[in-house]
């Protein structure tokens, strides 16, 4: 492993629970570690899988998604599309020679900042002993749309 | 005499044929065409040779219609010179579109591909397992191939492309009104694929036999069901791409009664084809418990194959992990 190898992590946190379950942990005043990088959507079940896709594409060494607990989405069924789309994408980034612990799916309510915490916390340590994934587009490909994420 | 039709070009690389076969399948149309164009490349089925298109003034080819994918350096050459010769440039069929089914190769590399075919393969006697090399001496002279790239690339990773036709192969009709458009000027905006923007559920024959909710325990594959003509693919359990697939091939494979594989890759805002048919082939599944639905996906034993049977060189991510070097 590279000395100094800080993991980028995209989150993927819905609107009515983990996206609170952040905030709360920020004027909770939680530490937890700095490498995420949150996107909001209104639902977890809006999480496209070429979002994960992209976001590993380009320059994303893993992707922490979060949604409603099993029965409390905002949408009704919203997080079960997620967590079914959840388990063939884990075996389509396995295929890919992506190891599947990159990518997790956690349900985190609105109060549950600590259990954030312990995800975010967790994730980032997985990842850190992974190394980073440095998926670039072979040598021969460049596409001229490739964003680096800082 | 000086010949004033518009010159055409037609060529091949990592493909199986069968574009060309589209070609011909255009019948008396074909007449038509040689009537209003000077094809003036076409290996396939004409005698010209390399230094006939090298002789040729740049830009002096008005369409080349480029088939098959990009894997080889021999196909990387021949696609730049084209591209220098040409005012326009299409891929044509969904190899040169997207990768397509040689892209599939990006799931191994070089290296795994030779020991397959020439060492593992059980008809395979080669003892002292020769390679193919890019160049080896021969009575003192070299003889040389081209490399063979890890990665195999759709065209546009290679080159500009101006538009695609879409499909394996591209239907007839779609590229009889690709030349007539051609000729007559009237022409999309750049980097359009020259067939409809609507998903395929929309033109399928059967849509109104799709069930407002659809949920499946099970998915089967086309020889474990005796296939009903009329009834929507999905309602009877099997995957059927169209709902994430670009529609315009009139729903060739469905009034065959088997269910689209994708061939047409995805619609205009779709920027990962496998992305999209893994959202939608997921999502359709009863089940909210784990296990179960990992039990269910189970029946999909290789998740690349059948979500970018046609795109993988095209996909987000491109190929599988390159071991470093």
């Amino acid at each position: 492993m590279p000395d100094g190898f800080e993991p980028k992590i995209v989150a993927f946190f819905c609107n009515w629970c983990t996206y609170l379950a952040a905030d709360l942990a920020g004027t909770s005043r939680m530490k937890y570690a700095p490498n995420i990088r949150v996107i909001r959507t209104m639902c977890s079940g809006r999480l496209d899988p070429q979002f994960v896709l992209y976001a590993l594409a380009n320059g994303a060494d893993g992707v922490l998604i979060g949604g409603c607990h099993p029965g409390d989405c905002h949408y009704q069924e919203g997080n079960y599309k997620t967590l079914r789309r959840y388990h063939l994408l884990k075996r389509l980034l396995k295929e890919y020679g992506i190891e599947e612990e990159r990518v997790r799916l956690e349900w985190i309510s609105a109060a549950e900042a600590d259990k954030l915490r312990t995800a975010v916390n967790q994730l980032v340590e997985k990842v850190r002993a992974l190394g980073p994934l440095r998926w670039c587009a072979p040598v021969e490909v460049r596409e001229p749309s490739e964003v680096t994420l800082q | 005499m000086t010949n004033t039709k518009p010159k055409v070009a037609f060529y091949w690389c990592a493909s199986c044929g069968g574009c060309e076969e589209a070609v011909v399948d255009l019948a008396e149309k074909i007449l038509d065409v040689v009537a209003a164009v000077d094809i003036v490349f076409w290996p396939v089925a004409l005698d010209f040779k390399l230094k006939d298109v090298e002789a040729m003034a740049d830009s002096s080819i008005v369409a080349t219609f480029l088939n098959g994918a990009i894997r080889t350096s021999e196909q990387e050459e021949m696609a730049h010179l084209l591209r220098r010769k040409s005012q326009m440039l299409i891929a044509f069929g969904a190899c040169s579109h997207l990768g397509g089914i040689p892209g599939l190769g990006n799931l191994w590399d070089r290296a795994s591909i030779f020991h397959r075919a020439y060492q593992e393969s059980p008809s395979t006697v080669n003892p002292e397992g020769t390679v193919p090399q890019p160049s080896c001496p021969q009575n003192g002279h070299p003889l040389t191939l081209p490399v063979f790239f890890d990665t195999v690339r759709s065209l546009d990773q290679v080159v500009e492309v101006d538009y695609y036709l879409p499909g394996c192969a591209p239907p007839a009709g779609l590229l009889a009104k690709a030349v007539q458009a051609l000729l007559s000027g009237n022409l999309p905006p750049k980097g359009s694929v020259l067939a409809g923007d609507k998903a395929l559920c929309e033109e399928c024959p059967r849509k109104d036999s799709r069930p407002e909710k659809l949920t499946l325990k099970e998915f089967k594959r086309p020889h474990q069901v005796l296939i009903d003509p009329e009834k929507c693919m999905m309602a009877q359990n099997l995957i059927c791409m169209g709902p994430a697939t670009r529609g315009g091939c009139e729903a060739r494979c469905i009034n065959g009664n088997m269910p689209c594989t994708g061939c047409f890759g995805p619609t205009d805002n779709v920027r990962d084809y496998g992305g999209k048919a893994l959202s939608a082939i997921a999502s359709i599944i009863d089940s909210t418990d784990p296990a179960e639905i990992d039990s269910i996906l189970a029946k999909i034993p290789d998740p690349v194959g059948l979500l970018y049977r046609y795109s993988l060189p095209a996909s987000l991510l491109h190929r599988k992990k390159l071991e470093a070097a």
